[in-house]
């Protein structure tokens, strides 16, 4: 689904900054992979280089889902393909509804895709169960997005716009940081319920504890901007138990 | 012309037992006739034994501060009332004398009145009790009468005299950079200030070179109704670093002095000048007489990734009128300003800062702290401007007024003009006053009323004063407290 | 200080000023008020002079004073024409101004509740009160305004009252051939313990520069109740400076929401004196600016007595090469302890020439006072842009949905639903426009 090869990755606005330095990776349909490391090292750049922020610059690589090039697309088209990232830091934009954005953001890629539209009934049918599901205070669901939510409430709104959306590569970019268990429990129940064949994620973290409830296929340790060892679940494991120090040099 | 031999009595002192600076010194005084014309505009440039060009320039700064008097262009916006100023009421000249009738070469020669003047004020100038790690420039009336450390120095290439002295050894560097941030055109006071200045400090850094202690300038006003006009003029070259600080006082006098000074900064590309005041001119007494008018003009410019510091705590003055500034010419360059200004009994400030952003990626940073207490009043006016070509600048302008009593006032006037729109810039304020839950806290410790006041507002400026060097900033809290005495309760 | 100003403003005026020479007097009290208004005027001349003069430090007014201007309009308006371009429902109780005269049951006639009462200046002695808040001579433009005002209405609240239905006064000109002048005037008294809720709408038909200088004096006595609402949209090429003055009694509440867009000019003065305690008023405001419109806010409020609170919230969005003004001032003054004041200026830049001018002021001379103030001004936050485009939304929609969430929060002050949804109309279809004026991050 996801293939990788020689990523390089600096700074748009300072191209002297390098901070992915080959990366090589291949994530098939169905799987889960977790991509671990120390603070620095490069995991976040990965995932909002994935997303297309315009903030890095590929120098060299290709990224490539389902066998085409994404290099040139923008975050929308990206997100168009089914490309998903749940960030570390969820904006606040005030004055815009969740339910609107939501909307138009499915709108937006059926108009892509060729697909049907949701009716607004259909739409407000599948949002008002997601937000059940995600267990998401009501009205704070009527407030402008993000604006005033707690850490935690910030994170299940990722997961409940992850629900809706219906992604097919889902990247969650430390999504487990400064929640309580409660919070990581929701965020695993979101990432598994919605575990297919047909539908891959990427987990960034720092830690071994949102592994706990969902199990990668693989773990894959980046470290100075490169992969450098890869393993089964175990390999999580291994690194709480040590950290990361005998990467460091 | 020359009056000499006028010497101060001591008769129109006030007592004013708060203002411990307030004493004055008997010495021997060179005045130039009240008045102010070309006569003695030409008087002052020859007694500096000044180059043509600085005179010639001297004489169109005073043509045209007499078109600005013409035309009664003296600045009326600020929030300061005062009576109108007669500007020939005022001494242009007056130096002490030496005992060889020129001034003095070494220390030795340095009239051992005045050295016990600056003793008196914390400011040892000999050789063996002269502060360790600060060079200083001390300034009696309008003239520079030391500098230590100056040898030390120039083995570092390091040039740290009084203005007069350089005009006679560095004239090229003068000659380049006077009035290149502040032209004789700026404003009415800069304009007088150009026509008349008397002396003042003078730093070059050269280009890589850290300078390796603070460089001091101590201003003391002793003659009576003598106006007091320095120039200052600091020139950072690429990649150099000075950290300089000013300190002032003056005798408590019936009559008010005017002290118009004018400093101009030069940071040159990825060079830092740090730029420290502790303004503590005499406030005037209780009942509002006397005390030192403040009309300064301080600016700065920053070339390529340089930046300027202007750090100021005000606790002086009858008047101050005052925005120390920086233009942000260069790219990446960055100016910042922090301020904790006072206004007791009858002080009246109008103090604040320009922000000008020139250059890409420029950033400035503002934190203004004002206390008005008594019949004070104190207003912050600031003024930042994103220039169309400034892409991509910051600001960010904090300002905050602490009341203390129902007679006071606070005022925040800030002028935001952003041109170009990948601006970000963000300006908060508030206005408070000491609460009684804060202070009942402190007392119920054991703290009197005066002690809690003192730990809130010190607490309370302690973003600025975390910005000056240690000594002074302890300096700086005494400062606060001794100024707010008897404000309280 | 006459130096600052140029004498041809004051003899273009003067000239127009004859062409209404046949027109009858109004009275005896309102010629005394004209005639210091007049000589105000002629001293001042339209404030031209920038430099040190704080009230118009900002706003060049030379395309004003070079445009003649005419009194006499010989068109008139089929009000089946404008009920699409209008905020209005049948619900309310209309009041139309045309090119500056009173209309009166223009939009269905008018069935006002007891304790209601509106007179209009033609047909009535109410005139006491007239200029009582915007004296004659207390600016230019409200001096102006006294001088040349020939029709206006005076509405007056009994106590107890509370009227549930909006009073919605539109001034509409029509599709005169001129460059047309109008002064109306409003003067509002809501009685003690009452309740209402007004709107004022400035919309122009045609598409010559017209001029619209309205001066709306508001009394509110001790516990009155006003909702009040302004809308200044006329066309692009128009000038409208307008005057509110509000004087609030003790525990009276005001709530204003501003609305600006359209002219080549524009400019809002309210000022508000809270003079008894216990008072509150909160100004709201959006200003939507492009092409090379100039709009300037001049909102002040006076805490003059204590245990009052007051709230300025503005909003501006720029494009093209427009430029903004806001000069925000809150005044505590000596005793006037108690008292609570906000004061926020907030705006969105779209474009690389565009200017804003903000300048939150505060003067306070009392100790035990809370007062904040800030401003803010940048363009659209990128990192909310990809946030956005992450979820799909093409850049265009993600943008035009960023600059709605900007102003959502100054549109939803207008709280009648037919109000709002009227603003929200007109704020979508601008958008559009504001986005193909805009260079910042419009050019992927």
């Amino acid at each position: 689904m996801l293939k990788i090869s020689d990523l390089h990755v600096g700074l748009t606005a300072d191209n002297n900054v390098k901070i992915l330095k080959g990366i090589d990776l291949d994530v098939p349909s169905g799987e889960v992979h977790a991509i671990m490391g120390p603070n620095g090292g490069g995991k976040s750049t990965f995932a909002n280089v994935l997303m297309g922020r315009p903030d890095y610059q590929i120098t060299t690589g290709t990224i490539e889902f389902k066998g085409e090039s994404i290099l040139d697309l923008p975050p929308d088209a990206r997100a168009h393909l089914g490309i998903f990232m749940a960030f570390q830091y969820p904006v606040e934009i005030p004055g815009v509804r969740p339910f609107q954005f939501l909307k138009a953001a499915l709108d937006s890629r059926a108009d892509a895709t060729g697909q049907k539209k949701l009716s607004a009934r259909e739409f407000t049918k599948r949002f008002d169960e997601k937000v059940v599901q995600v267990g998401i205070n009501a009205n704070l669901i009527k407030r402008s997005l993000n604006e005033g939510f707690s850490g935690g409430e910030k994170k299940r709104n990722e997961i409940l716009q992850l629900e809706i959306l219906q992604p097919v590569l889902a990247i969650m970019d430390e999504t487990d940081s400064g929640l309580d268990v409660d919070a990581l429990k929701i965020v695993a129940e979101g990432v598994n319920s919605q575990r297919s064949p047909d539908r891959s994620f990427l987990i960034v973290t720092h830690y071994q504890r949102l592994l706990n409830y969902i199990k990668p296929d693989r773990v894959h340790i980046l470290v100075d901007g490169k992969i450098v060892e890869t393993g089964g679940p175990e390999l999580a494991v291994k690194v709480e138990k040590s950290g990361y120090k005998e990467y460091l040099t | 012309m020359i009056n000499k031999n006028n010497t101060i009595s001591r008769k129109s002192e006030l007592s004013n037992k708060d203002y411990k600076w307030g004493f004055s010194t008997d010495v021997e005084t060179e005045l130039a006739p009240k008045g102010l014309s070309e006569d003695i505009v030409r008087l002052i440039s020859s007694k500096k034994k000044e180059p043509d060009w600085l005179l010639e320039w001297r004489l169109k700064a005073f043509r045209h501060w007499v078109d600005l008097e013409d035309k009664d262009m003296e600045p009326n916006w600020a929030r300061v009332q005062y009576p109108r100023m007669d500007f020939q009421d005022i001494y242009y000249y007056a130096a002490p004398v030496s005992k060889k009738d020129k001034a003095p070469n070494s220390m030795e020669e340095v009239d051992p009145e005045m050295l016990e003047a600056f003793e008196k004020l914390g400011i040892p100038l000999n050789e063996r009790e002269k502060l360790a790690g600060v060079a200083v420039d001390a300034v009696f009336d309008s003239v520079s009468i030391a500098t230590t450390f100056g040898e030390k120095l120039s083995e570092m290439g390091i040039i740290f005299c009084s203005f007069t002295e350089a005009t006679q050894k560095h004239p090229e560097l003068v000659k380049k950079y006077l009035g290149s941030v502040v032209p004789y055109t700026d404003n009415f006071y800069a304009s007088l200030n150009s026509a008349v200045f008397s002396d003042g400090s003078f730093a070059y850094i050269p280009p890589g070179v850290k300078c390796p202690m603070e460089l001091m300038t101590y201003f003391r006003i002793n003659t009576e109704g003598s106006g007091q006009f320095e120039r200052t003029l600091i020139i950072a070259d690429k990649g150099s670093y000075v950290s300089y600080l000013e300190g002032c006082t003056a005798p408590m006098r019936k009559t008010s002095q005017l002290h118009a000074a004018v400093v101009e900064l030069v940071a040159l590309d990825d060079s830092e000048i740090k730029y420290s005041t502790i303004q503590n001119w005499f406030p005037g007494t209780k009942d509002g007489e006397g005390g030192v008018y403040n009309f300064v003009t301080k600016r700065g410019r920053a070339e390529s990734s340089a930046k300027i510091s202007w750090t100021q705590v005000e606790t002086g003055s009858a008047i101050t009128w005052k925005y120390p500034s920086v233009i942000l010419k260069g790219d990446n360059s960055v100016g910042e300003f922090f301020s904790v200004a006072l206004a007791n009994n009858h002080q009246q400030a109008d103090t604040g800062t320009k922000m000008i952003h020139i250059g890409r990626n420029t950033k400035s940073t503002i934190v203004s702290k004002g206390i008005s207490a008594g019949k004070g009043s104190n207003t912050y006016r600031g003024g930042v401007q994103i220039m169309p070509t400034a892409e991509n600048a910051t600001n960010h302008t904090q300002c905050d007024s602490l009341l203390i009593g129902d007679q006071c006032g606070a005022h925040t006037v800030p002028y935001i003009q952003v041109r170009n729109p990948s601006a970000k810039l963000e300006h908060e304020a508030s206005t408070s006053k000491v609460s009684d839950d804060q202070l009942f806290y402190l007392m119920s410790r054991g703290l009197s009323e005066e002690e809690a006041h003192h730990m809130i507002i010190t607490g309370w400026s302690r973003d600025v004063i975390k910005e000056l060097p240690f000594e002074f900033a302890i300096e700086a809290s005494q400062l606060l407290k001794v100024s707010l005495e008897g404000a309280v309760g | 200080m006459p130096k600052h100003f140029f004498p041809e403003s004051v003899k273009k005026f003067h000239d127009l000023l004859e062409t209404r020479k046949s027109v009858p007097s109004l009275g005896t009290n309102i010629d005394v008020l004209k005639k210091i208004a007049w000589d105000y005027f002629s001293s001042t001349g339209i404030p031209l002079h920038r430099r040190g003069n704080e009230l118009w430090k900002y706003t060049n007014l030379k395309p004003l004073s070079d445009t003649s201007f005419t009194l006499s309009s010989d068109s008139d308006v089929n009000v089946e024409d404008i009920v699409n371009e209008i905020p209005w429902s049948k619900d309310w109780h209309n009041i139309l101004f045309i090119n500056g005269m009173y209309r009166p049951d223009s939009l269905g006639k008018l069935d006002l509740p007891s304790g209601l009462s509106i007179s209009d200046f033609q047909h009535n002695n109410m005139w006491a009160n007239f200029g009582s808040l915007a004296k004659p001579n207390s600016g230019t433009f409200a001096a102006l305004n006294t001088v040349f005002v020939q029709d206006g209405i005076s509405i007056k609240i009994e106590p107890d009252t509370k009227i549930r239905k909006p009073i919605n006064i539109i001034f509409v000109v029509s599709e005169v051939p001129r460059n047309f002048a109008t002064f109306p005037r409003v003067y509002l008294d809501v009685g003690e313990n009452s309740e209402a809720t007004m709107i004022e709408s400035y919309i122009s038909l045609t598409s010559h520069p017209i001029l619209t200088i309205p001066v709306v004096e508001i009394e509110q006595h001790t516990e009155a109740i006003l909702r009040h609402y302004r809308i200044q949209m006329e066309n692009e090429n128009s000038f409208h400076i307008g005057s509110t003055r509000v004087g609030q009694k003790g525990s009276s509440k005001f709530e204003s929401s501003t609305f600006a867009t359209g002219p080549r000019i524009g400019r809002n003065d309210i000022h508000v004196s809270l003079n008894e305690p216990d008072a509150t008023c909160q100004l709201h405001g959006l200003y939507i600016t492009f092409g090379d419109q100039q709009q300037d806010n001049e909102i002040s409020t006076t805490h003059s007595k204590p245990s009052c609170t007051s709230g300025q919230f503005y909003k501006g969005i720029l494009a093209g090469k427009s430029t903004a003004v806001f000069s925000g001032d809150i005044v505590v003054e000596k005793g006037a302890q108690k008292s609570i004041a906000d004061q926020k200026d907030l705006n969105l830049l779209l474009s690389k020439g565009v200017e804003i001018d903000t300048k939150p002021s505060l003067e306070i001379f009392a100790d035990d006072v809370q007062c904040s103030h800030g401003a803010t001004a940048g363009h659209i936050d990128l990192n909310s842009l990809f946030y956005l485009q992450s979820r799909g939304l093409d850049f265009n929609t993600a943008k035009a949905m960023l600059i709605r969430g900007f102003a959502d929060e100054m549109i939803v002050e207008f709280e009648l639903t037919e109000l709002f949804e009227f603003i929200s109309g007109l704020v979508d279809d601008i958008i559009p426009t504001l986005q193909s004026q805009s260079d910042t991050i419009g050019t992927t």
